[in-house]
Formats: structure tokens, sequence, C-alpha cells
């Protein structure tokens, strides 16, 4: 690892590293970047394997994509990204690209990376200081844009293990499968019965980074999931986004399909036993 | 771990097809590009090189991936096999013949990609719907077919492989 950021450093940040190459080939080959060097992170051990430790989950950055759709342990304790990880990209790509490198890369309409914030995970980086933890609620800044120093390496994810009062649900809006979603959202509650005792929202596809819902999410605390409680927590939702307007989809349309994914997923939460 | 600046030329070792290959590559040559001009093997396709079309999927140690995606240096001691390979050792007999009899190519541009990943619906087994054979191909782009004959056949060549044709 020292090792890598070395020879990322000696170019003056003239570089990249390199995971599952499935974003950043498809940017070099559209000139998009052009560094002098690329530092393939994909020969370190330690940044490999999945393995629960207490309560908690450590995946290595390597992980695959395809992974998080096969490995018991993923699909136990951090359900979902085992229920994000159809809706990423193709099969083939999933094979290749890494949840280190999609949460490296925090594309704002990725799925992992908003799935950080619904788990409340910690991401842990290896800078110049040595190793640091970082919350996802402080991780993504801005448009790709992170926590990570130059030079930095993502080296793990930690994701508290879902208990049995957990619930959860995700689900996207996407013109055809495998594109990224126009909408899309994860929630991972904690629940008695059908009171909601609290809940993490987080929405990806509407804005810069991926966002949580505090708004809905307070709508949700301490009442039972019915009807109504559904109804303000989508109204609240309004308040928690502030979606750009671009020409495919305006503003007032991804506010409109938020609420409506909102609604279904909440609904969903309520019907799962 | 490799530092690869561009100009240098880096050894790379792996086996295509079965027969193992050494040679020097440049650090950003694709390995799509090293098996159709390295190797001639011109069977891989290459279209929009960014991950979008699948016509250069090719098996990456048993696993469909996109040959424009992973640098050659990349597959080092990797085991790789091209639409070729598959065709040499007759593992996707069936899923040609079934191609062919049921007009599931035009030009066939696409038709490499494809094949890998009926391939790879195949070895999986059983008897995938038809929903979840779309949605296996979601990566692959045909510009002429319109998909039906493509899915049509994948199922034929399924459906014979399981002995209820
Ligand atoms: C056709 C197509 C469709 C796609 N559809 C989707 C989709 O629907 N949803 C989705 O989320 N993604 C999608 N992707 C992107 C895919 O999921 C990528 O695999 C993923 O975003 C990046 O992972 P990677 O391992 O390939 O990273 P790489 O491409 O290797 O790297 C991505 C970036 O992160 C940096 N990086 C990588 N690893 C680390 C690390 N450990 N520490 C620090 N920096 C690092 C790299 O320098 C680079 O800047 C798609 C890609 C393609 C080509
Ligand atoms: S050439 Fe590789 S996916 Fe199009
Ligand atoms: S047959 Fe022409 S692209 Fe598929």
């Amino acid at each position: 690892m020292e090792e890598a950021r070395a020879a990322f450093l000696a170019v003056d940040g003239d570089a990249s590293y390199i995971s599952g190459g499935q974003s950043l080939v498809p940017a070099l080959a559209m000139r998009l970047q052009a560094p002098a060097v690329l530092v393939d992170l994909s020969g370190i051990a330690d940044l490999r394997g999945v393995e629960l430790q207490g309560e908690t989950l450590r995946i290595g950055a390597l992980t695959r994509h395809a992974d998080a759709l096969t490995h018991p342990l993923i699909a136990r304790h951090a359900p979902l990204l085992n229920a994000a990880a159809p809706f990423v990209a193709h099969p083939a790509i999933r094979n290749r690209g890494t949840l280190g490198g999609s949460v490296s890369l925090a594309d704002p309409a990725s799925e992992f990376p908003a799935m950080m914030l619904a788990m409340g995970a910690q991401m842990e980086i290896f800078g110049e200081d040595g190793f640091r933890r970082v919350p996802a609620d402080d991780y993504f800044i801005d448009l790709y844009q992170t926590a990570l120093e130059p030079g930095d390496i993502l080296t793990a994810l930690y994701v508290p293990s879902v208990g049995p009062h957990h619930r959860w649900a995700f689900d996207e809006l996407a013109r055809r499968r495998g594109d990224y979603a126009m909408v899309g959202a994860g929630i991972l509650a904690h629940m008695d019965g059908a009171l909601v005792e609290s809940a993490r929202i987080a929405l990806f596809s509407v804005g810069s980074t991926p966002v949580r819902a505090p708004g809905a999410e307070a709508a949700l605390a301490g009442r039972l999931l019915d009807a109504k409680t559904i109804a303000d927590a989508q109204r609240a939702l309004d308040d928690d986004l502030d979606p750009p307007d671009d020409e495919h989809i305006p503003a007032a349309m991804r506010r409109h399909l938020a609420r409506v994914l909102l609604g279904r997923l909440l609904q969903r939460l309520g019907e799962t036993p | 771990m490799s530092a690869s600046p561009m100009s240098d030329f880096l050894p790379v070792t792996l086996t295509v097809n079965g027969t193992a290959v050494s040679r020097m590559v440049a650090p950003r040559t694709t390995l799509a590009d090293f098996v159709r001009t390295d190797l001639q093997l011109t069977g891989t396709h290459t279209g929009c090189e960014m991950g979008a079309c699948g016509a250069c999927l090719v098996l990456m140690n048993g696993e469909p991936v996109h040959s424009c995606l992973v640098f050659a240096i990349q597959a080092d001691g990797a085991a790789i096999e091209t639409v070729e390979g598959l065709t040499e050792r007759g593992a996707i007999e069936d899923l040609q013949r079934a191609f062919h009899e049921r007009n599931a190519l035009q030009c066939g541009f696409c038709t490499p990609g494809m094949l890998v990943t009926g391939h790879a619906i195949l070895e999986k087994g059983g008897l995938p719907d038809r929903e979840h054979i779309r949605d296996a191909l979601s990566g692959n782009y045909c510009r002429c077919t319109g998909y039906e004959a493509i899915v049509d056949a994948i199922e034929r060549a399924l459906r014979e492989r399981e002995g209820c044709a």
C-alpha cells in the first residue's frame, strides 16, 4: 500500500489508481482523463476479502459488484448492497467493477455510494497519516468529490450488521435495466412491529452527491408505518431535495419520481414482516 | 502492483484459448486490441470501446468481461477465451446452430458478444425465463435484429441442453 502511494505521489499527482477499471478505462478512452501513470491496486491483498468483525462487516475495497450479489455475508449483514447490486450496470461489468472503485468515484447516479449513506457505513482510508475512518455522512462532499485526498487509498467499507429489528428496501426508476437511474433510493429502518423507531433514507441521481433525507426520516421516527405516516414522509421529502434541472429530466419530474419511489419503498417496508 | 509510464513495454504472460502466450505490450493496450492485433483473433469486435455495446466480451478465468475495459497487462496470469476458442472446442456448437436456424444475426457485428453472454447463460444452466435472458443480455447491443430472435436462439439452446427441446 505504501508502494502504491509512493508510485502515485512520485509523479506529482499525475496518476490514477485503477481497481476494476470499469469507470476509469472508459474515461481514458474518451480522453476525459489522461494521467501519466496508472497505479494498479488489484494486487494488494489488504484490499480484499469480506469478514465479520463483531457487529461490523468489513468489505475490502476490491470486492467486486458480482460478490455483492452472491456473497453470503453481504446478503446476511449488508442486505441493501445485495438488493442494489442487480441494478448496477450489466453482468460483465459487475464481474470487474469493485465496490471500492464505485465508492471512490462517488458518481451521484451510482447505487453503492448512496447505500453507504443508508447503511451508515464508514470508509477506511489509507493516507499520509496511516489509516483513518470517515463516516458516510462526512464522506461525500460534492460532485465526484469525497473525503479522499490525492494519493489516498480507500481500503475498506465498514458496514454495521443488520439486526432482527431492521427492515430495508431498495429500488430505482430507470429507463432500461442497467442504465443509470433517473431516481433511486434505499431505506434501512429499525422497527418494532409496525412502529418505526428510526430510519435512514438515502437517494441517488437527485443532485451532485448521494443524499440523506433528514426531513422524511424525522417524519417516520417514532410513528406507526401507516398511510398517513407515508404521506407525511413523502411531503417532507420535498424539502430534503434540491434536484438539478437538466434537459432530459426537469427538477419537478425528479421530485415527483422521488416521492413516488419513497411511497413505494415505505409501502414495501410495511409489508415485509 | 505496477506503476506504468506510458512509453515502456511490459511483459505479459497468459493463456488464450488454451495456448500459453508471452508478449511485450504497451501498458495501455487493451485486451481487445491485444487479441485482435497482436494475436490476430479478430472474432472479438470493438464497437464503443467504453463498455456499452458488449461486442468485445471475452471470458477471463471463465467469466464474461469487456475486453475493451481491461488492459492486456491486467490479464497477466489469466486464462482468456475468445469466441474462436469457444468455437474450436465445440463449447457453443448448439448455440451457434440455434443462432443460425433462428436467424439471430444480420450484420453479425454483435454476434461474438452475444455468443459469449449466451455461453455464460448456458453454463449457469437451468431454464431461466425470457425476462432473465433479456436481463443477462442488457449489456449487449444489437442494432439489427431487435433481440427477439437472439432470445429465442438462447432459449432453444437452453432447452436442448436441459433435454426438453
Ligand atoms: C456501460 C457501463 C454501465 C455502468 N452502469 C453503472 C450503474 O448503473 N451504476 C453504477 O453505480 N455504476 C455503473 N457503472 C460503473 C461501474 O459500476 C464501475 O465499476 C464503478 O463505478 C467503478 O469501479 P471500478 O472498480 O471499475 O473503478 P475504476 O474504474 O478502477 O476506478 C474508478 C475511480 O476510482 C478511483 N479508485 C478506484 N479504486 C480506488 C481505491 N481503492 N482508492 C482510491 N481511489 C480508487 C480510480 O482512480 C478512478 O478515479 C457502469 C459502467 C459502465 C462501463
Ligand atoms: S467495445 Fe467493449 S463494450 Fe463496446
Ligand atoms: S446483427 Fe447487426 S448488430 Fe446485431
